[in-house]
């Protein structure tokens, strides 16, 4: 049976969906995309995917929001240019038919699903004491798929690499984003100085609990990186210049670590990423301890974006 | 109608509304922002398989659900590098329109290509 609180979590998340597409001011669809991803949070809970709820709290509803709002706010004056390149009905007409089409043939896909369900729960359930970890997905990340998590880390280190490649010339090597002013006695102040040591605990906590219960070094990180924007924001501190070494130390330190204990598996347990017996555990709490700095950096360089004032060398 | 169903219909909504967004809507940022109601669609659909495949004493199928929390990280990158382009682009050219007609930017972009 359905619950009228999973009904109305579609029901909103599709309405809230469809104010993105088709209201004409920027900004009030990326408001309307924060909420929408609180929704979609919910629909996580709803379908028993209490890691991935947390991920798309900090991260899809969270710094995707502040990312598109920043972004709204800065190509504002643009709106207007924009408006009148709005296509004629007849592309309009079009484009609904073919989006209708693909919903609705994925749509009838999705109600023909196979019978029973293939899945590979049985098998991680009869492996993951090997892992030394009790949290399934921890054991899939860091263990049964563990080149698809170090494939990210890496794609993540591009994805910086491109961000900082977009930096004008003269800025190389600078601080990104616009000096901050902000008046001391600012309410935003007192949380920059307040909440840091809290969530920074908390961050550290999800990082650890992940091993057994819902939790991870994304969602850690990604509360490290939030403590860490709102020192900038306020003003406290300035976002570091990317030419700094001991950025980017961290930045590659989680990445380059897995794959050196993955090439350490080599030779030690006879595959790369393997762990040898009876280490899993420590070699899967080294990686995410080593990943957890990595990852909140690079989240915080890929939204505060390009270097865009040269650093004053003094 | 089941749970499966009815986050199923949803995704594919969300698939089909992003997509018309991304076809209609003129402003890069607003593709952007359709772009990733399609990857949630996408997203959604992977998680309404992770639940059928609960089995074991699980709540859902463990291995889409790491995928999923990989590919919500990696478009969240993605975005950043789309509105890093676009803003760099806006700084450069002063437009951020895709359009080709936009002879303003485009003159202006290709005086900056030459003056390089």
């Amino acid at each position: 049976m359905i619950s009228a609180i999973s009904f109305g979590i579609g029901i909103l998340l599709l309405a809230l969906a469809l104010w993105t597409v088709v209201v004409r001011d920027t900004f009030a669809a990326v408001a309307g995309f924060i909420p929408y991803g609180l929704l979609l949070t919910l629909a996580w809970l709803v379908l028993r995917a209490v890691d991935v709820a947390l991920t798309e709290a900090a991260i899809g509803a969270g710094l995707t929001g502040a990312l598109l709002i920043n972004a709204a706010s800065r190509l504002h004056v643009t709106e207007a240019a924009a408006r009148a390149e709005t296509p004629g009905l007849a592309l309009r007409l079009a484009a609904g038919a073919a989006s209708a089409a693909v919903t609705v043939v994925i749509a009838v896909c999705l109600l023909h699903l196979p019978e029973p369900a293939p899945t590979l729960a049985p098998d991680v359930a009869r492996h993951i004491a090997s892992t030394g970890v009790g949290n399934p997905i921890t054991a899939v990340l860091l263990s049964f798929r563990a080149i698809d998590t170090l494939l990210e880390a890496i794609a993540l280190l591009f994805g910086v690499v491109g961000v900082w490649s977009l930096a004008a010339d003269r800025n190389w090597g600078g601080r990104p984003g616009f000096a901050q002013i902000v008046n001391p006695n600012d309410i935003l102040v007192y949380l920059a100085r307040v909440l840091p040591p809290i969530g920074v605990v908390i961050g550290i906590y999800i990082f650890w609990v992940g091993a057994d219960h819902p939790g991870g070094k994304f969602q850690g990180a990604t509360v490290i990186a939030a403590m860490w924007l709102l020192v900038m924001m306020s003003g406290l501190r300035e976002a570091p210049a990317v030419s700094q070494r001991w950025l980017r130390v961290v930045l590659i330190l989680g990445p380059a670590l897995f794959i050196v204990l993955g090439l350490l598996g080599a030779f030690m347990a006879g595959a790369f990423l393997a762990y040898p017996d009876g280490w899993a555990k420590p070699w899967i709490v080294v990686i995410e301890a080593a990943l957890l700095p990595s990852l909140a950096v690079t989240l915080v360089l890929l939204l505060v974006g390009p270097p865009l004032r040269p650093e004053v060398h003094t | 109608m089941n749970v499966f169903q009815l986050f199923g219909l949803t995704a594919a909504v969300l698939v089909g509304l992003g997509l018309y967004g991304l076809i209609v809507n003129p402003q890069p940022l607003r593709k952007v922002l359709a772009f990733n109601l399609t990857g949630n669609g996408v997203f959604l659909i992977c998680a309404v398989i992770a639940h059928r495949g609960a089995a074991a004493g699980m709540s859902g199928d463990p291995v889409p659900q790491a995928l999923l929390i990989t590919a919500i990280v990696v478009s969240f990158a993605a975005s950043a590098l789309a509105v890093g382009l676009m803003l760099r682009r806006f700084e450069e050219t002063g437009t951020n329109s895709l359009s080709a007609g936009s002879d303003a930017g485009s003159g202006q972009a290709r005086a900056n290509v030459e003056s390089r």
